[in-house]
């Protein structure tokens, strides 16, 4: 006869497939999971409150660092929520490089998930070519702002510089050559059996558990939500662009795969419609106060980053610093839901939930 | 190859276009700087120390870049034009043609990359014998060879790309349009509705407009008649650049307008979101009675989002209402944290309806001393980490919580470091 018992296992923090410093205590009965405990806060840094002794332009940098495979969008969702209780007028070009940066870094960051999602369930190559392709991405940010992952490029009314020389043109012909990498990767991976055998239906939720939760990105349009806040809740400049929202409807990480697999595809399609309409000149920042200081009151804006809804809550007192600054971060948020995944499942099949969410650590931790 | 024939053909007509062109240049540069004189003396006169006090030296440069931008997009007009020519011979199809394969698109797109570089500097070195001295007239004749090779190399994604840059171009043209046609009075608010108007039928219109204009272009190529529809291009792009000068002009003098430090026009406006809040707040009072809201306000800093303030006994009541009840249904919770006012602390939640698509922020104001309020994790289970934070951080109590511990601080932490008295436990002090 065979005897099971239960056994606590310690998974992390130092753990390569958590990506990052989380840790997650697990309950098994043989292999199945009966409880998972995550344990989150090895990366707290208290970015609000230190934000609550800085000036608004400084908080910049400290955006960079949580989310820091997509920081651009970080980058502008402090600028907007500031912008947005100034009511300040962007200057067109502005818009246009904000909106070019962003999807460039969406895709980057999609292009990391990819890679170390297939690496983490067994797939060597597809993190090859992922981070080939990354790169790419990343000379071009660094090209435009010095920085390859901490980017600190955006300020409030604008960007702190504007594109050099060929540099949308680079962006233009990267288009082409991203699209035909892409489909590289549906041949590599997306039929493959033992891949799909790995993800489909595993990590199922539906579309009311997924609300209850607070999920938001893929984590929520993979169980057949229609929302998406550059289309819904359209900001900066979105609104001009043809794009459409990946939906899909089985609620699984094979879902989450596709959503991310198409926005990658839909992100450059606003990218190249974005450089289409890219006016030839005109300033990149707006006449803003040397120091900045909104008005007293409070705001909270919401915007679409690659991992979900990410938003800035600001009060202000109408000082240079905010009263207080809160930042809604995705990841958080989505990694709520890991537990309640997790329960009654392999242990295989940890890291393929995990994964799927799409967590940062920097994030998840603030 | 045709493109010597091009040569012949079109020599005369390019360097009419160049002389134009950098005719065209000068005017605008100087209209230019005009505008931005006038709009400095302007600057002048506002009491706030504006960010851009570099900008003198600047301006020059600014200036130049304008011109050198405005004259390479005349003469990429130009190359289209050619290029358009020779489709109309050509036995090629067009370049958007989706069935090419990989293999002629990359070598395309490397044969393009190169010919834009060399177009590039080919420019650069133009526009600089243009300013010393005489016109493009001197160039030697193999060097225009070259470049119409080049330009023809280039013609297939330049025919992609007039397509968007005309998008563009329109996007601006139906904003000012918009704004001119527009036949409500110019008082301050009404203007600025109108040109929020404006914007989105612009938007609109944008798109709209990059279709037409693809399909536009590509009937031109196998019209035997290039050379008036060139003419029309031209004539077009250079309305379209009038516009954009327009249209950067009504953008400066607006922001002249607000930087002379007149009060914000939406003031006086009702908010859009008015009604819904007034739904809100019906739909409320009859379920539930009078007094259970401290507040209600239209949050005009925050995207106007309707904004509840719950009295502190009515907070749960008021969440599981707005979550159940079928007119408001507020199955979602964006976001969930609190802040220390030093007088109270309070909690603000952000909630949105799928069914409705509407949002509403939900706070209530908790006594410092007590610091307790419900928790509201059995409604929505994303509250449950927030919940945890805003404990950890700041030390309120909600009850009713699955698991009210520290989430991001270590268990044995002392104090609140989100509070505003907070200060630092040290052992050794």
């Amino acid at each position: 006869m065979i005897r099971t018992e239960e056994m606590l296992l310690n998974v992390g923090p130092q753990h390569p497939s958590t990506h990052g410093v989380f840790r997650i205590v697990l309950k098994i009965d043989g292999e199945t999971i009966i409880e998972a405990t995550p344990v989150i806060g090895y990366l707290h840094r208290g970015t609000e409150k230190l934000a609550e002794n800085l000036q608004y332009t400084q908080i910049i940098p400290y955006t960079d660092r949580m989310d820091y495979l997509a920081a651009m969008t970080n980058n502008y969702v402090i600028c907007h929520a500031v912008e947005t209780m100034m009511s300040l007028e962007i200057p067109e070009r502005a818009e246009y490089l904000r909106v070019i940066v962003m999807e460039l870094g969406r895709i980057a960051s999609h292009l990391v998930w990819f890679g170390t999602y297939l690496l983490d369930i067994g797939a060597m190559s597809p993190f090859l070519y992922a981070f080939r392709e990354r790169e790419a991405i990343i000379n071009m940010l660094n090209e435009i702002c010095g920085a390859r992952l901490t980017f600190n490029y955006m300020r409030v009314g604008g960007v702190k510089w504007d594109a050099p020389e060929g540099w949308i043109e680079k962006v233009r012909d990267f288009v082409p050559y991203m699209r035909e990498e892409l489909a590289g990767y549906h041949d590599l991976v997306t039929g493959n059996e033992i891949f799909l055998n790995r993800v489909k239906g595993i990590g199922y939720y539906t579309k009311e558990e997924a609300l209850n939760f607070s999920l938001s990105g893929a984590n929520l349009r993979c169980t057949g939500t229609n929302w998406d806040l550059r289309k819904d809740e359209p900001y900066s400049i979105y609104d001009r662009f043809d794009f459409h929202v990946p939906v899909f409807h089985t609620g699984d990480a094979w879902a989450r795969y596709q959503c991310r697999m198409q926005e990658i595809e839909e992100s450059l399609k606003i990218v190249e419609q974005a450089v289409e309409q890219f006016p030839e000149e005109g300033p990149v920042m707006a006449k803003v106060p040397r120091i900045i200081k909104p008005p007293k009151g409070e705001a909270f804006v919401r915007i679409e980053s690659p991992r979900g809804e990410i938003g800035c809550y600001i009060a202000s007192e109408g000082k240079k610093e905010p009263y207080r600054l809160k930042f809604r971060r995705p990841s958080f948020y989505n990694l709520q839901i890991l537990p309640k995944l997790l329960v009654g499942e392999n242990i295989s099949n940890l890291i393929t939930i995990l994964g799927g969410i799409d967590i940062v650590l920097g994030e998840v931790d603030g | 190859m045709t493109d010597k024939q091009n040569d012949s053909n079109e020599g005369l007509s390019i360097e009419e276009q160049k002389k134009k062109a950098a005719a065209e240049a000068k005017a605008k540069a100087l209209e230019l700087a005009k505008q931005r004189q006038a709009e400095k003396e302007k600057a002048a006169d506002v009491s706030e120390p504006i960010a851009e006090e570099r900008e003198l030296t600047k301006e020059e440069l600014k200036k130049k870049a304008a011109a050198e931008a405005k004259a390479k997009a005349l003469e990429l007009a130009k190359q289209r034009q050619a290029e358009k020519a020779k489709a109309a011979e050509g036995s090629e199809p067009t370049a958007t043609e989706p069935e090419l394969t990989k293999e002629e698109l990359k070598k395309k797109a490397a044969a393009e990359a190169k010919a834009k570089a060399l177009e590039l500097a080919k420019q650069r070195q133009a526009e600089k014998s243009e300013t010393t001295k005489a016109p493009q007239s001197d160039e030697p004749a193999d060097d225009l060879a070259k470049q119409k090779a080049l330009a023809a190399a280039k013609a297939k994604a330049a025919a992609a790309a007039k397509a968007k840059a005309a998008a563009a171009a329109k996007a601006k043209l139906a904003r000012v349009g918009g704004g001119d046609t527009s036949t409500e009075p110019a008082s301050d608010d009404e203007k600025a509705k109108a040109a929020a108007k404006a914007k989105a039928v612009a938007a609109a219109k944008a798109k709209a407009a990059a279709a037409a204009k693809a399909k536009a272009s590509r009937e031109a190529g196998t019209d035997s008649t290039t050379e008036s529809a060139g003419d029309d291009e031209k004539a077009k792009a250079i309305a379209a650049a009038k516009a954009k000068a327009a249209a950067a002009a009504k953008a400066r003098a607006a922001a002249n307008a607000k930087g002379a430090g007149t009060e914000p026009v939406a003031e006086e406006k009702p908010s859009p979101n008015q009604p819904i809040l007034d739904t809100y707040r019906k739909v409320i009072k009859e379920h539930l009675g009078e007094d259970v809201l401290e507040d209600s306000y239209i949050n005009r800093l925050s995207k106007d989002v309707p904004t509840l303030v719950a009295k502190p006994e009515s907070y749960y009541k008021i969440a599981e209402f707005l979550k159940y009840n079928d007119q408001l249904r507020f199955d979602y919770l964006s976001e969930m944290h609190g802040t220390d006012f030093e007088t109270h602390f309070e909690v603000y939640n952000h909630l949105y309806s799928y069914n409705h698509r509407q949002s509403v922020a939900l706070k209530v104001k908790i006594d410092r001393t007590i610091a307790t309020t419900h928790s509201i994790t059995p409604l929505w289970e994303g509250a449950n980490w927030p919940e945890r934070e805003t404990y950890d951080l700041l030390g309120i109590h909600f009850e009713g919580h699955p698991n009210l511990t520290r989430i991001m601080l270590p268990d044995d932490w002392v104090g609140y470091p989100l509070r505003k008295d907070y200060e630092p436990h040290d052992v050794e002090v």
